[in-house]
């Protein structure tokens, strides 16, 4: 395990000591070295921009998360990472070079929807996979790596959300990849499927291993991502830690009340009304329950949150997702 | 090469564990064979007669010819009519320039015919010809051979790419090293081997149950097949190269299947059509596959007697796949 990359703990304010020191290092004429270098990427469909004159680059060894509501051009702009889609201007650059057959040998892929052969088992699945590289892991250490090895011999369109979330990720493990690049892989699992997937990942990382994450769970992207980009209209509107994101963009914490407490009266203290309740931003939460109980507030179903990435991604592209 | 073995040893197992597909394609030649041999084994209801004449026109038409119910075939070359004629395939052959007429005294049919003529045109000159019946069973087999063949090559290929394309199969190998040309020859390859596999058990079988004909040499059928299966699911590829929509795909591998179902003599032989119902016929690869099976497996052809055959379905294979590995794509439509 590369000491700079170690996560310190799940969810909360995550620190990827990697991205705090960059800086530093910039400073004192250190180079980080990037994974993928994206300079003035654009993707056209006709009229419409799909993806619009992207510029950014990635560190090596961190989990990156390009979040967006849909349509924010998040599979686009993987998919021409991945070599799959042409962009129609723009440069990639991975490893530092541009992207070559012999520099995607280096890259691994699980996309957002994909089907296999029909009646092939797990094992013969990963056998023939492996059969495409020149150096692949062995296909035991596959399933054990993904927790595969009870259903290896299980017909692969038989497979549970979960398992054939997990056999996707070994088929994208199977050249030992030094960068990963995974499109929304835990769309439509159950809360216990998805956490067993966030371990693996997690065990990934541990390797070194570069990850690129697109995800609409914002819960997922603050446990995995040490580095975060929020797509909308296929620009980046905002790029960085989870938790300095958090920390720019919201100060203190936010009580919701039920809206009917205070309908037909001030409450004396500025809210804000979001569906079915109200919200106050504070930072004296003290205080302001003081306030409350002194004009007679009923505090019944109120509820006290720290600002999470959800919060931050309403607040940065509006209330209403775009289908 | 171990890429494309692999891609080849899985298609293979797809192949064989897809049940439905599997048991259609082995019972259903048997099934068509078996019911035409019940409905066409029987008594023909319409005669056939040959007609030699070097003129244009039949100036001098002999009143036999205005009779209903009777096919009057043109024939350009009389060898090709007297052999037909002496295994009962036409009924007689009339020579109206010469007013001579040919019977097989073996025919039921040629006899009916003769008392036909006889009465209508008493100057007509009596030749006889000798020969056996050959079996409409013997006639059909390389026939249904060739169509299990085609349907098979066309859309094994043709629908399977078309579904791996739809539903993400080939966007996962193309972001894999895999070639398109491994993945194609990988098709191609398992499904001529599959083809040729069903095909042989069908032959071997119908040999079994209905004693039928095979004078040729196996080897030679059996290239014959592999070049047959080579040129279809070749067509198949190139249907398939960039399509993404099953129904579309399935509608434009209809649209190959049956003209070639009704110009390939697959059931019946084309003697009397227009000529250029024969010419079209002459452009279709499954009309190669199966006068060249008949040719060996009735007439007992050699190599040099199908060559032409032989040499027509390698062509149509080179150009089909020369185009169809062009305009293939992983992706699709346009994208």
């Amino acid at each position: 395990m590369h000491p700079v990359h170690k996560k310190w703990k799940y969810g909360g304010n995550l620190c990827c000591p990697w991205l705090a020191l960059q800086p530093c290092f910039l400073s004192l004429g250190f180079t980080m070295s990037e994974v993928i270098s994206v300079n003035a990427l654009t993707k056209k469909y006709g009229e419409l921009t799909a993806v619009d004159s992207l510029s950014f680059s990635i560190p090596q060894g961190i989990c990156f998360g390009l979040l967006g509501p849909n349509g924010a051009g998040k599979t686009t702009t993987i998919e021409m990472l991945e070599g799959i889609l042409k962009p129609s201007s723009g440069e990639i650059k991975l490893f530092g070079e541009r992207a070559t057959k012999k520099v995607f040998s280096r890259v691994g892929i699980q996309f957002q929807n994909t089907a296999l052969q029909d009646y092939l088992k797990v094992d013969e699945t990963l056998l023939m996979f492996s059969a495409f590289y020149e150096n692949p892991k062995s296909v035991d250490e596959l399933l054990n790596l993904c927790s595969l090895t009870e259903c290896a011999k299980q017909d692969a369109r038989k497979l549970s959300g979960g398992q054939r979330q997990r056999m996707l990720l070994a088929l994208a493990l199977v050249n030992d990849p030094d960068l990963i690049f995974l499109d929304e892989p835990t769309t439509g699992l159950d809360p216990q499927a998805r956490r067993n997937f966030w371990q693996l990942i997690d065990q990934i990382k541990a390797q070194g291993k570069s990850i690129v994450l697109t995800t609409h769970y914002m819960d997922e992207a603050q446990v995995l991502c040490d580095d975060v980009a929020i797509m909308d209209k296929g620009k980046i509107i905002e790029r960085g830690q989870p938790s300095a994101l958090l920390a720019k963009h919201f100060k203190g914490v936010m009580v919701h009340l039920p809206v009917e407490h205070s309908q037909g009266r001030s409450i004396g203290i500025p809210f804000e009304v979001k569906g079915e309740h109200i919200e106050i931003v504070t930072e004296q939460v003290d205080e302001t329950l003081q306030q409350l109980m002194q004009m007679n507030i009923p505090l019944t179903g109120m509820q006290i949150k720290n600002a999470n990435l959800d919060d931050l991604f309403l607040k940065l592209t509006g209330h209403e997702l775009r289908g | 090469m171990k890429r494309m073995l692999a891609v080849f040893s899985a298609r293979n197992r797809e192949f064989f564990r897809d049940k439905s597909t599997l048991t259609w394609n082995l019972l259903f030649p048997f099934l068509l064979l078996a019911g035409f041999y019940y409905v066409f084994g029987q008594a023909q209801p319409m005669f056939k007669v040959g007609v030699l004449s070097e003129q244009d026109a039949y100036v001098s038409r002999p009143v036999f010819m205005s009779l209903k119910h009777i096919q009057f075939i043109p024939y350009q070359e009389s060898g090709f009519a007297f052999e037909r004629l002496e295994r009962h395939q036409i009924d007689l052959i009339i020579d109206i320039d010469q007013y001579q007429y040919w019977v097989n005294e073996e025919s039921r049919n040629g006899y009916v015919v003769e008392q036909l003529l006889v009465a209508s045109d008493p100057t007509f000159q009596r030749n006889l010809v000798r020969g056996k019946a050959i079996r409409y069973i013997d006639w059909v087999l390389p026939g249904i051979m060739g169509m299990n063949i085609m349907f098979s090559s066309l859309f094994g290929v043709g629908y399977a790419i078309v579904r791996y394309r739809k539903n993400g199969v080939l966007k996962r190998l193309n972001a894999t090293p895999l070639t398109a040309l491994e993945f194609i020859s990988a098709q191609l390859l398992s499904r001529i081997l599959m083809v040729v596999l069903i095909v042989a058990i069908l032959f071997f079988g119908a040999r079994a149950i209905f004693s039928t004909m095979m004078i040729g040499q196996y080897w030679l059928l059996a290239l014959t097949m592999l070049l047959g299966a080579l040129s279809l699911v070749s067509l198949g590829l190139l249907v398939a190269a960039r399509l993404r929509s099953e129904e579309f795909t399935g509608g434009l591998l209809n649209m190959a299947t049956w003209p070639m179902m009704g110009l390939s003599e697959v059931w019946f032989p084309l003697e009397g059509a227009p000529h250029f119902v024969h010419q079209l016929s002459q452009c279709l690869p499954l009309t190669h596959l199966v006068q060249a099976m008949r040719e060996i497996m009735i007439d007992g052809a050699g190599f040099v007697a199908v060559s032409d055959h032989l040499s027509i379905l390698m062509l149509m294979s080179a150009v089909f796949l020369i185009l169809g590995s062009l305009f293939f794509s992983w992706d699709a439509d346009g994208r």
